[in-house]
């Protein structure tokens, strides 16, 4: 079943056109890699998929909820790490508390914070913070998880551990769209991957296929890396 | 007139000079959201409408705005002035001026907040309202404290300025007795006066700021 359906999306910003034409479609259980250059419109697209802008033209179609983990994770500074994860479901989704509590729990065992529930962000590393936004967004049990270069503002020691705790969401079927620069880890956690270039798919296929395509573009950026 | 005559009518001054500093907190914080609010709304009129009020209320001196707004039923629409009218007036005044001066205040602190707390918010489905009052005015409240206290602090003095209506307030009588007796000690008594409240204001706000610390 596909989550989501993006049809021949067009966005630009005052005259500047950033999506041409994007069309994707999301499979339950999938992880959909999303790579190419610095402006290519990557961002954007994530943006306009969970609605922090609204595409010129093209439809989107949604089968389920939605999260976004930020690159620069916007945590919010004045709850506790438990607060940020708990807020939500409970002033937002209504439910109930001791059920809240107990999901948040496990939640943050399974992110390595169990120590870190009554600390608050400015407190905790980059890598930490970042693993609190991805708890915070999956507490809301959403179907989708998009994900914008998560690991971009860590200092690359940390980035391992962010990448870690996806790949873990990848085994256990969550279905994710992730933004990389990491070349190695869409190669290796995607399903499918999408290479963007000037606001097109230039390239789009299995991880495999996509990385070893001999599309000229797509072998001048990934030579960089 | 013995000193103990002297401090009765002084201290009697000195709570006129409270309440007018207590009152004018209680109406022009709130307002100031209001007009804020104004200045920051998606309808042209309304902002244009909070910019205009807040170029004059700041533009103009707080005495002359006292003025007006006591003279003003008179002049205006013809109506008796009383007596008892000076202090109300008074209050109108100071909370019409330090609502403008709160109001720029906010904005000031709201425009700062980074806009990745509005979208984190928008993705976790907060409403509009939720994400105001639970995300965003709790840490505006701490980033502006510092400009509140300024305000605050001028207000303890700002509040001698009801003098020009004849307010029974701390400066009127230090200013009274001082010309009866002619004496320099009721100046004194409200010198320090004015000076102690406003060490007083300095404690409890830098208390408040202590207790928002526990984030960054
Ligand atoms: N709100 C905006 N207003 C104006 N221009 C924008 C806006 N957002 C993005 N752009 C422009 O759109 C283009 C694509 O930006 P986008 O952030 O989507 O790129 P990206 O692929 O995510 O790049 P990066 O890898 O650097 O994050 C850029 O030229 C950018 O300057
Ligand atoms: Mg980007």
């Amino acid at each position: 079943m596909s989550l989501l359906e993006m049809r021949h999306i067009k966005k630009s910003f005052d005259g500047l056109s950033v999506l041409k034409d994007i069309s994707l479609t999301v499979e339950e259980g999938e992880v959909l890699g999303i790579i190419g250059p610095s402006g290519s419109g990557k961002s954007t697209l994530l943006r306009c998929a969970t609605g922090l802008e609204t595409q010129d033209e093209g439809e989107i179609l949604y089968n389920g909820t939605f999260g976004l983990v930020f690159q620069n994770f916007n945590l919010f500074p004045h709850y506790t790490v438990l607060k940020n994860i708990t807020d939500a479901p409970l002033r937002v989704q209504k439910r109930k508390k001791s059920e809240v509590m107990e999901e948040a729990r496990v939640l943050l065992k399974k992110m390595g914070l169990e120590d870190k529930e009554k600390a608050y962000p400015y407190q905790l590393s980059g890598g930490q913070q970042q693993r609190v936004s991805i708890a915070r967004a999956l507490a809301m049990k959403p179907d989708i998880l998009f994900f914008d270069e998560p690991t971009s503002a860590l200092d690359p020691e940390l980035t391992g551990e962010i990448l870690k705790v996806i790949r873990q969401l990848a085994e256990e079927k969550m279905t994710m769209v992730i933004v990389t620069h990491e070349m190695n880890f869409a190669k290796n956690v995607a399903d499918h991957v999408i290479f963007m270039d000037g606001g097109l798919i230039a390239v789009e296929g299995t991880s495999e296929e996509v990385f070893s395509s001999h599309h000229e573009r797509l072998n001048e950026f990934l030579g960089k890396f | 007139m013995n000193l103990s005559v002297m401090l009765q009518q002084l201290s009697s001054g000195m709570l006129v000079s409270i309440e007018i500093f207590v009152l004018t907190l209680v109406f022009s914080l709130p307002l100031g959201l209001v007009i804020c609010f104004g200045r920051m709304s998606k309808i042209t009129v309304l902002r244009w409408l909070s910019s205009a009020y807040i170029s004059i209320m700041r533009g103009t001196p707080l005495m002359l705005q006292l003025m007006v707004v006591y003279f003003g039923p008179y002049f205006i629409f013809g109506v008796r002035i009383t007596k008892s009218y000076s202090i109300i007036a008074v209050l109108i005044g100071f909370a019409i001026n330090y609502a403008a001066y709160f109001a720029e205040i906010y904005r000031g602190g709201i425009e700062s907040m980074p806009v990745g707390q509005y979208e984190a918010a928008k993705l976790l489905g907060y409403s509009k309202a939720q994400t105001f009052i639970h995300i965003i005015l709790p840490q505006v409240v701490k980033r502006i404290l510092p400009s509140i206290t300024n305000e605050v602090i001028t207000l303890v003095k700002d509040t001698s300025l009801a003098f020009v209506l004849a307010v029974s307030e701390m400066f009127t009588i230090a200013k009274q007795i001082a010309s009866s007796q002619t004496t320099m000690m009721p100046f004194v008594v409200a010198a320090l006066f004015y000076y102690i409240f406003n060490l007083l204001v300095a404690v409890v706000m830098n208390t408040i700021e202590r207790k928002l610390n526990y984030y960054r």
